[in-house]
């Protein structure tokens, strides 16, 4: 027999309890556990929704409730505008096995009568959402992480082999300053893995170069170009305001000045060193873990030094290490995954194997000890 | 044994030897029979006091062996020991 709307609300009512905005706000307080679930349309989530839940429309949510809530013995509280799709949402995760399932009553409009907290996604034009489409399909960047994003400095120190794809993957992410230090020209020479630059801009300054690059591939971001050499006198002034730093530089006298520097302001930054067939990655996340000067307290004599001018190196290496810096960039950036900190990665080529090496802060770091720290507090 | 990691950097100074096996013992008995199979290795692993020279990391089973005793370290049978230099290449990079 045919059954008309109030029929089937009525047996909804009957299915799935119904718990006031106080008493789901009280509930989300004492069981954490719970999972509050936003039934509505996409639009309405993105105007507001309440903090802590997660959306998983009505229209998908056979599909996508699973993923959301893999757990069918958890308790779910649902709720859409005015709490009855929410009910009828609540009748089909019964049927799914879903065994304690409940309904805000009134929904997110009596939760908002009430006057209890709402969250707003981060806005994002529509060519942002259509650009970012495939961070937001990501939860752990969503919206929220992709205005994060646009919102972040990230400074890249050397637009060469490791800075260039770094700066090509974190422009193209959307990061939304992306400062970078190079004083140098663009050499033919350059163009085997500095993949930044371009055959027409052979001579060309390669902070410019790297501009107008970037302002190709993606408008959204800001380049702010330093045309000098980082040193002790200047450093403080190049890495200040910005989030992280990555560390791309060809000699060890410029990674243990960003070091100290990037110590004492801070600041993370992302390194990675390349040799022929081989890459070093780690974070240096200030007094979290350890710094470069943990790592390696002196530099090796000149002649266990060479750079790439003198030793060469396959054009991929740094193209591969690049893009693990700018893959920790995003993770430091957005507040996910287990950046490598305190831990070093080590990428052999031709044997096409990753090894990761543990390391801790040196107690009697000079840079980044707790004396050290007391010492620069006293102006020591 | 042990196997013995030889850093990219010195492996022209081995005629290109990847690694070696050694006996097992202590870091500094592991690193001394590496110098003593290659001589030329001997002044550039180790400083004049007999600590391993600067800008150079030893790492035994992963762990940093300045955290487990230094050349006193402990090598077991089956161990790795990664010798790290500091690399300072940055594919070309300027600012410096």
């Amino acid at each position: 027999m045919a059954k008309s709307y109030s029929v089937l609300l009525a047996e909804a009512r009957a299915e799935v309890p119904e718990l006031t905005p106080a008493e789901v706000d009280r509930l989300l307080v004492a069981s954490p556990d719970v999972a509050l679930v936003d039934v509505r349309e996409a639009s309405e989530w993105e105007r507001a929704h309440i903090p802590g839940a997660v959306h998983a429309e009505r229209s998908h949510l056979e599909r996508d409730i699973e993923a959301a809530v893999p757990d069918r013995s958890r308790r779910v509280v649902l709720y859409c505008a005015a709490g009855i799709r929410s009910l009828f949402a609540g009748q089909t995760l019964r049927a799914m096995g879903y065994a304690d399932v409940a309904s805000l009553a009134g929904g997110f409009e009596a939760w908002v009568g009430r006057g209890l907290p709402t969250t707003a996604p981060a806005v994002l034009t529509d060519a942002q959402r259509l650009r970012y489409s495939r961070h937001l399909l990501i939860p752990e960047v969503g919206a929220d992480g992709q205005a994060r994003l646009l919102e972040s400095k990230v400074l890249i120190v050397g637009a060469g082999g490791l800075g260039s794809p770094a700066a090509l993957y974190l422009a193209a992410a959307g990061v939304g300053t992306l400062g970078i230090v190079d004083f140098d020209v663009v050499e033919a020479s350059n163009l085997q893995r500095q993949v930044l630059h371009a055959t027409d801009r052979i001579g060309t300054k390669k902070v410019r170069s790297a501009a107008a690059t970037i302002a190709a591939l993606n408008p959204d971001v800001r380049v702010v170009g330093h045309e000098e050499v980082l040193g002790p006198d200047n450093v403080d002034r190049l890495i200040a305001g910005y989030d992280v730093v990555v560390d791309g530089t060809d000699t060890f006298e410029t990674r243990y000045t960003l070091n100290d520097a990037a110590v004492a302001a801070g600041i993370p930054v992302v390194h990675a060193s390349v040799f022929r067939f081989e890459g070093q990655l780690t974070v240096f996340r200030p007094h979290e873990g350890p710094c470069y000067r943990c790592l390696f307290p002196a530099p090796p004599p000149p002649e266990l030094a060479p750079g790439c001018s003198v030793s060469g190196v396959l054009g991929v290496v740094p193209g591969v290490m690049g893009l693990l810096q700018a893959t920790e960039v995003l993770k430091l950036l957005l507040g996910i995954g287990d950046p490598l900190v305190g831990r070093l990665l080590l990428y052999d080529a031709l044997e096409g194997s990753f090894t990761e090496l543990r390391f801790r802060r040196d107690p009697t770091c000079p840079v980044c000890s707790d004396a050290a720290v007391e010492a620069r507090a006293a102006g020591r | 044994m042990s196997t013995v990691r030889i850093p990219p950097l010195l492996r022209a100074r081995v005629g290109g030897t990847k690694q070696v096996e050694l006996p097992a013992g202590t870091l500094g008995e592991v690193l001394d029979a590496l110098a003593s199979a290659y001589p030329v290795l001997r002044s550039l692993l180790f400083a004049e006091d007999g600590t391993l020279a600067r800008g150079f990391r030893a790492f035994v089973d992963s762990r940093d062996a300045r955290l487990t005793g230094g050349l006193s370290t402990p090598v077991e049978e089956h161990d790795l020991v990664v010798i790290l230099p500091a690399t300072g290449g940055g594919g070309g990079g300027g600012g410096a």
